[in-house]
């Protein structure tokens, strides 16, 4: 064990300078971010994961922006247990029959003001597993969301990119 | 002795392939249990289709057929009555179908949560009925009950966990899932075949180069082609790729589930570098879309080839010294070893695959048996412990990633020149069946297509669907705290097995 910590300390970091923040999620979260919820919270965000049906890809990526190369912590995002303490809640999946009211109460725990994240193709609209009897669509169709963040599954780094606007914009420092 | 001789049956269908299928009477049906309950036989599959339910069957000499029993009045006899490994998959069938299993013990629905706008939506749909669902009891005094989930602390998949307690043990575990049911069968029914391929590629997201592959293999079975050698060659790097991305993804986060976070960001690297390999190679992290019905979608130039082998160097650099630090972390080992024991004759009963199974002294690895392409060529060895608990699970996943890297070393060394997908094309009905060895058990995928190259009917069954129960008898006497550990060790699939 000592000998890796001591590479730890010895070697290079691995960890990636910050990626841009994503206009397009600028540009979105510009409409929805109100200015006085903005100036409420300091530069640190604490994030709710809600899978409201994904096939787990989304899960994998959420979880590699923990690891050495994105290092989310440093951003002051963190991801928490609870939402009572959470400002954001990050969503994933087509939203099921089954799920839609586990999410609506975990957002209604959630304290304001608050920000929801909808993240991977199936999070706009249901995607793929769209007009399932089983699938009422997308997370817009259960709750008010402010960024949508596509790919199947989005990159880490697209992810850091959208989570990154969203600092941006609610410091108040881009825009 | 066969399984149609066991089972007395000649009247086999024709267009099944490359395993038989019988449409058998009560009788052979009963005679199927008899086998099951006998321990002789694996329950491999049980699904319904229209007015049938069918069930897949591996025999003791790794024999493989499909048993039909036909339902036009929607009722078939019990298979759960007397083998327990059928009860989920009889209440699923219930729920989608509405078929009834005929004397089973458990008629709880399964999937169906009662949020559908319709009951049975595979089968005669009706209005939904909407039940208080009854969580098996536990009786004894000073008992207490804790509900977990569907939303879980982490960044997990949603499911419910209804324990009962006595102080800290844990007296009883009832799992209830469903939650991220998503209808992917109904979505199937009508669907074409690259629709399907992505379909299946996403019923369980960590898995999808496995999924994808067996039902690939599926449709090949069903219409009679042979893809390339060369994309049978790149399917299995991709499936050896999948399988050290997520064994390190486990290794980690189970040793951080006993608090032990530095093991989590060291295995968290590797895992990092193999994600860029593979999309280096193949265009995507995950892999998906990669493998298509007739090859793969991707080759694999001299830039990907020589990305690997780089990968390769750091990861057989790298992983001993992992190795030695899980092996000589006391304060670790004390969390992991003895903890959630799977007794092997419940890992032979339910026929858990994967590491489960493996860690738990079931020798049963899909690419051994019924073994597929190309790994009849390649040489590796399939791990088998008998302990059973958290630790033999480590281990497991620790000799099949050193066997990975030596397969995919294998693989770069004979790679088959030449193209990499064939086209489909569908002559007529024709049904297909495969296995896939994904890294935590075997996917079987089972299809019939209908001639104008649509897909009638298709089932998926993750292994997990053999390894939830199992985490249930795991716990039994842990405590609670112990139960991430234990869950995170089994890392069953949630979407693979909801679909």
């Amino acid at each position: 064990m000592r000998r890796s910590l001591i590479e730890g300390l010895t070697t290079g970091a691995l960890t990636e300078p910050a990626p841009q923040p994503d206009e397009a999620a600028l540009a979105e979260l510009a409409q929805s971010t109100n200015r006085a919820a903005r100036t409420r919270l300091g530069r640190s965000l604490s994030i709710r994961h809600v899978d409201a049906g994904s096939c787990n890809g989304c899960e994998l990526e959420l979880h590699a922006l923990s690891n050495a190369f994105y290092d989310l912590e440093r951003f002051g995002l963190r991801f928490v247990a609870s939402p009572r303490h959470a400002d954001v809640l990050t969503v994933t999946g087509p939203v099921t029959r089954n799920m839609r009211e586990a999410l609506l109460r975990t957002y209604d725990a959630m304290p304001d003001p608050k920000w929801v994240l909808a993240i991977g193709g199936c999070a706009r609209g249901g995607g793929l597993f769209a007009g399932s009897y089983a699938v009422v669509g997308g997370v817009s169709d259960v709750i008010p969301v402010d960024l949508h963040i596509d790919g199947c599954p989005p990159s880490p780094t697209a992810l850091l990119r959208g989570l990154l606007a969203l600092l941006q914009r609610q410091d108040g420092s881009a825009v | 002795m066969t399984i149609l001789d066991t089972i007395g049956s000649t009247q086999t269908v024709g267009s099944h392939r490359p395993w038989p299928r019988a449409v058998v009477d009560d009788a052979g049906w009963a005679r199927a249990i008899d086998e099951f309950a006998a321990g002789r036989w694996t329950l491999s599959g049980l699904w319904a289709d229209v007015d049938a339910v069918h069930m897949a069957v591996i025999s003791g000499a790794n024999e493989i057929a499909v048993l039909t029993y036909q339902c036009s009045n929607g009722r078939f006899p019990s298979v759960a009555a007397r083998h327990p490994p059928a009860m989920r998959l009889e209440r699923a069938i219930f729920s989608l179908f509405g078929y009834e299993p005929v004397g089973t013990p458990d008629r709880r629905p399964w999937l169906d949560l009662g949020f559908w706008d319709v009951a049975h939506p595979l089968g005669k749909r009706g209005a939904p009925q909407r039940e208080p669902y009854a969580f098996l009891p536990a009786e004894g005094d000073a008992l207490h009950q804790v509900p977990v989930g569907p939303v879980h602390a982490g960044i997990i998949e949603p499911g419910h966990f209804r324990f009962t307690a006595n102080g800290e043990f844990v007296v009883r575990v009832e799992e209830r899932l469903g939650y991220v049911h998503k209808g992917i069968e109904s979505l199937m029914a009508g669907a074409t075949i690259e629709r399907g391929a992505q379909l299946a590629g996403r019923a369980s997201g960590d898995s999808t180069v496995a999924y994808a592959s067996a039902f690939a293999r599926a449709v090949e079975a069903a219409t009679q082609i042979t893809p390339p050698a060369r994309a049978l060659y790149l399917r299995a790097l991709m499936a050896e790729l999948e399988r050290l991305a997520n064994h390190f993804g486990d290794i980690g986060a189970i040793c951080n589930d006993a608090s032990f976070a530095l093991m989590h960001a060291q295995t968290g690297i590797l895992r990092e570098r193999t994600l860029r390999a593979t999309e280096a190679c193949f265009g995507h992290r995950l892999m998906m879309d990669a493998v298509v019905p007739g090859g793969v979608a991707r080759d694999l130039n001299a830039d990907g080839e020589a990305q690997l082998r780089g990968l390769l160097a750091e990861l057989r650099a790298r992983f001993p010294r992992l190795i030695e630090l899980y092996d000589n972390t006391a304060s670790l080992q004390d969390r992991t070893v003895t903890t959630g024991i799977v007794k092997p004759e419940y890992a032979r009963q339910f026929g858990a695959g994967g590491y489960i199974g493996r860690a738990a002294g079931r020798n049963f690895d899909a690419r051994r048996t019924p073994g597929y392409a190309p790994y009849a060529e390649l040489s590796f060895d399939v791990p088998v412990l008998a302990a059973g608990d958290v630790n033999a699970r480590v281990w497991i996943r620790i000799r099949e990633v050193e066997q990975s890297l030596s397969l995919i070393e294998q693989i770069l060394e004979r790679l088959p020149p030449g193209g990499v997908a064939t086209a489909i094309a569908v002559s007529g009905p024709c049904e297909g069946m495969a296995y896939a060895e994904a890294f935590r058990g075997d996917v079987l995928v089972w299809l019939r297509l209908g001639d104008d190259n649509r897909i009638r009917r298709c089932h998926l069954r993750d292994a997990s669907w053999f390894q939830w129960p199992l985490l249930e008898t795991a716990i039994e006497n842990n405590i609670i705290a112990d139960f991430p550990l234990c869950n995170k060790s089994f890392n069953c699939s949630y979407s693979g097995h909801d679909l």
